[in-house]
């Protein structure tokens, strides 16, 4: 188990460099540097900024310094943003982003669990038809659309809630409506078709060649393997609602991670982009790594094979 | 049935009837129900999926507006018309204008091009490098695939939307670093895919048995196995191409998608956001017809995969 | 022999898209205490489907029982509610499965699914239950058994899970075993100890046995009496010797034909019985062996055999064993 997650761990930190390197690799690859496009900076204060970035330093020299500080948690100086650092603009935005999210990752684990469920026990029911339209409908919207019509229709036209902002419990229907959709039908549908694989499975059959009641062959046998798979999806799900918050953020005009996300690349803001990505990476891998970690409780067959594996 | 009546039974009971005819061999090998190939079978199977033949349809329809959308309108998709700008949908104008008064309808379908050949495109790439590289992890297996497998794990894990908007920062935003981006970026699952058909495909007895007739690798993998492992990839490749549509109007969403006046359903959508309140025509038609496509995708992709999979048949 | 198991007349079938696909057609047999009865036939021949109706495991929808009894210990299981089933599920009738691999929950301690059964039927406290289970898990042969109880299925080779699965099935010392081809999905190393694990069993608690099989090699093993079954009909029924030394029907001869045997001579071939079994959707109006059967004759396509009885214990169902074949043949 100890070898199991920290094989996961080394992985993990592996990943971690290498989008750091692609990162910085990216960014010194635009041609020209960043103080160029301004207008009329003269050649003697665009020198005087370079070595104030510490860019006319070699390129490994730039690279190991970012490297040393990003270990420290300084993710440097926002290029367009009066001076900010970008580890302040960062954690200073992150607030309503993190509540946001995990909202949002509650929502589509409870919901999307329950419809599957309900989906699977009453399969080929009126029920189970009905889930699964609006799971395959909740997939295809794209999250900007929905946040869209939701906006339009359940707050300009209608007025149940505020349009923009996130100042109280009621603003974030809304947000979190349109950021939990897709992971809600992707965890309904996936949960309704692994709880079907269980129900046929022959341990099934084996429990209630023992005489077990319905009820308790539900609850010790089928949902708890059949909510499984749906825990190696809280990961991907995850990356699914960092991105979706980017521009959830935007269209309700919440100040949070995904609006300084935006506005770094429409600014070209480089050291900006360059911090929230790694940040953003950083959940993300650890989002994973947490969900590898608890599919590895869970399922008691990892345990052993994977861990003489790594 | 069980119950044959006495009589019947009785006028069967005729020493003629007790002629032995033996077994006729013919009709022995005949196999009861209609036999098909497994690709007949497979598409027996969806056409008898009414949700999935719906989508097909759809999508066939979609890429016949995309083709001849733009051609049946008199108007293009560049054309500014200050006088007419955010023109509700009108006889002259089906879908409306935008705020530069270029026609809706033309923009709409011109945008369906763009976001079925980023789709397609980038299906394509992830077809070709994840069968490449899964073929080659599943064939060898071993050292190489182990090799070969830790470093996809790696490279999935780095979140690749963010190394997509990294690219498209970086490179000069173009329909083709976008599909080059989403395709560099998307295969693994692809390779995976491939790898876990061809590790099981490769123990089967043909496969041995061609190989013990002197088949080369390049031949087996091309000619018998990746051939064999078409359903799974099909499917596969039915859930990229909306993933990267989607990916498409993600990017064009924060700016960094096709460049204007081209238009892909993710940029019209950007642009009409600012006054969708005032011209909703302006945001509904993008965003109909790409959760369209999207849905069709979908429940057209749900068929096939229960059509390849008779695993699965019931 | 006082039969603990009759089953009458049991028609099962099973509602499908293109029809009714009827599994089971007009099944008898019967199972004495004590007795271990064999079913034999090939997939599809309405074995397994007979067997699970027993022990009602297969649901309605998409099954049906369309007729017959299913007399236990003195009541018809096909008139028994859910609820009645379940007490007897596990109590009075034990059944074991095909695949070791897949018939045990992967995520549950198999101590805990041996004991399961038994909290609930004999209202037996947690650790007087474990104190069973491990006894059982010893009667199987389960070497360790006390630190085997906490382990999960996958620790466990196919062989020993087989096992645990024989200790669940008699935990609550069942009066029936229903064995559902338990050895086709093991080694034959492997078979010869689980098929000794079960004798043994039958041995010390006297349970009666109806196994499963398509493997005339299993039955000689360890069964008293032989249920041949065809296209869901049972063709033909006798001891162990009757059916080995003296089969009447062309299909039990072809399956004999078909399995090598130790006496075998040299150049004699197996015989495979060529052809599929018929569609049983539309199931044929006369014998459903007949396009296969190399004896056939004509009235074999129009009307279905009645029952020969050839002895107490043996009967056939074939027009060959009609006074009126032996007079045409011998004419």
């Amino acid at each position: 188990m100890v070898r199991f997650i920290l094989s996961k761990f080394f992985y993990m930190i592996v990943s971690l460099f290498i989008l750091i390197s692609v990162t910085f690799v990216l960014m010194k690859a635009i041609p020209g540097n960043p103080f160029m496009s301004e207008k009329a900076v003269p050649p003697s204060i665009q020198q005087h900024l370079m070595a104030k970035y510490g860019l006319d330093k070699p390129l490994y020299e730039q690279y190991l310094k970012y490297l040393g500080n990003l270990a420290r948690g300084d993710f440097g100086i926002s290029m367009k943003m009066k001076d900010q650092g970008v580890s302040d603009l960062i954690w200073g935005s992150f607030g309503p982003s993190l509540r946001l999210g995990i909202i949002a990752i509650v929502v589509s684990i409870v919901v999307g669990i329950g419809l599957g469920m309900l989906a699977a026990l009453y399969h080929r029911k009126l029920i189970d038809n009905v889930a699964m339209i609006l799971a395959v409908i909740g997939m295809s919207v794209p999250s900007f659309v929905l946040a869209s019509l939701l906006q339009f229709y359940l707050a300009q036209k209608a007025g149940i809630f505020k349009v923009m902002g996130l100042n109280g419990p009621l603003d974030y229907v809304l947000p979190v409506m349109a950021l939990s959709a897709q992971p809600i039908a992707f965890i309904a549908r996936l949960a309704r078709s692994s709880m079907l694989e269980v129900l046929h499975s022959e341990y099934i059959k084996t429990a209630k060649a023992k005489g077990l009641a319905w009820p308790i062959i539900m609850w010790r046998h089928v949902i708890r393997n059949g909510i499984m798979p749906v825990v190696t999806y809280v990961g991907p799900m995850t990356a699914n609602i960092i991105t979706g918050s980017v521009v959830i953020e935007q269209i309700f005009g919440i100040g949070g991670l995904g609006k300084i996300f935006v506005s770094s690349i429409s600014n070209r803001d480089y050291t900006l982009i360059m911090g929230v990505t790694i940040f953003y990476g950083i959940i993300l891998m650890v989002a994973r790594l947490l969900t590898d970690i608890a599919y590895a409780f869970i399922d008691p067959r990892i345990k052993l094979s994977k861990g003489k594996e790594g | 049935m069980e119950q044959v009546d006495e009589k019947n039974v009785v006028e069967h009971l005729k020493p003629e009837n007790f002629q032995k005819i033996g077994v006729d061999e013919k009709q022995a090998e005949i196999i009861q129900r209609e036999s098909l190939s497994a690709w007949r079978d497979s598409w027996e199977r969806l056409k008898s999926n009414k949700f999935a033949m719906t989508g097909l349809t759809v999508l066939i329809l979609i890429v016949i507006m995309a083709i001849i959308g733009p051609m049946i309108s008199p108007h293009n998709y560049y054309s500014n018309d200050l006088y007419n700008t955010n023109q509700p949908p009108s006889a002259d104008h089906w879908f409306g204008t935008d705020d530069l008064g270029r026609d809706m309808f033309v923009r709409t379908w011109m945008g369906a091009r763009i976001s079925l050949l980023v789709g397609v495109a980038a299906a394509l790439i992830d077809l070709f490098i994840g069968v490449i590289y899964g073929g080659i992890m599943g064939y060898f297996g071993g050292r190489v695939d182990a090799i070969m497998n830790k470093f996809s794990e790696v490279l999935y894990s780095i979140p690749y939307l963010l190394v997509t908007i990294l690219l498209l920062v970086v490179l000069e935003p173009s329909l083709w670093t976008i599909i080059l981006a989403i395709g560099i970026t998307g295969w693994i699952n692809m390779s995976w895919i491939v790898r876990g058909e061809i590790m099981q495909l490769k123990t089967r007895e043909y496969v041995l048995a061609s190989r013990s007739m002197g088949a080369g690798s390049a031949r087996l993998l091309f000619r018998h196995l990746i051939p064999n492992a078409m359903g799974p990839i099909i499917v596969t490749l039915t859930l990229t191409v909306p993933n990267a549509i989607f990916s498409e109007a993600f990017l064009s969403f924060l700016g960094l998608g096709v460049q204007a006046p081209i238009a892909s359903w993710g940029s019209m959508i950007n642009d009409a956001l600012t006054g969708w309140m005032y011209y909703p025509w302006r945001m509904l038609f993008p965003a109909f017809f790409i959760s369209l496509t999207m849905l069709a995708f979908n429940i057209f992709g749900d068929g096939l995969r229960d059509a390849l999979d008779p695993k699965l048949k019931k | 022999m006082q039969p603990i198991l009759q089953v009458k007349d049991l028609q099962v079938s099973f509602q499908v898209r293109g029809g009714e696909v009827k599994a089971v057609r007009g099944v008898n047999f019967e199972v004495g205490k004590g007795e271990a009865v064999a079913i034999v036939g090939e997939s599809g021949s309405g074995k397994s489907v007979t067997a699970q109706t027993i022990m009602r495991l297969i649901p309605s929808p998409p099954s049906i029982i369309k007729s017959g009894e299913i007399i236990f210990q003195g009541n018809d299981l096909t008139r028994k509610t859910d609820k009645e089933m379940e007490a007897i599920r596990g109590k009075d009738i034990g059944m074991i499965f095909q695949d070791p691999m897949t018939s045990l929950n992967p995520t549950i301690k198999v101590g805990k699914q041996i004991t399961e059964g038994l909290i609930k039927h004999q209202n037996l406290s947690a650790k007087e239950a474990k104190e069973q289970g491990i006894e059982m898990l010893k009667l199987v042969g389960i070497p360790n058994a006390e630190s085997r109880f906490n382990q999960y299925p996958h620790e466990f080779s196919g062989g020993m899970r087989q096992r645990v699965m024989i200790a669940i099935a008699l935990a609550c010392r069942p009066s029936l075993l229903i064995a559902d081809e338990p050895t086709t999905a093991l080694d034959v190393t492997i078979q010869a100890q689980i098929l000794n694990v079960m004798k043994d069993m039958q041995k010390k608690f006297g349970t009666s046995i109806i196994l499963i099989t398509h493997d005339l090699g299993v039955v000689a093993d360890m069964c008293d009496r032989v249920v041949v079954m065809y296209a869901g009909k049972v063709v033909e029924t006798g001891t162990k010797w009757e059916i080995f030394q003296n089969p009447q029907h062309p299909y039990t001869r072809g399956l004999l034909r078909s399995m090598p045997r130790l006496d075998q001579k040299k150049n004699e071939k197996l015989i495979p019985i060529i052809g599929t079994p018929p569609d049983l959707i539309k199931p044929p109006a006369g014998c459903g062996f007949c396009a296969r059967c190399d004896e056939a004759m004509r009235i074999c396509e129009q009307v279905d055999p009645e029952v020969t009885q050839l002895s107490d214990t043996h009967m056939s169902r074939c027009w060959l064993l009609h006074p009126m074949a032996q007079e045409v043949k011998s004419s």
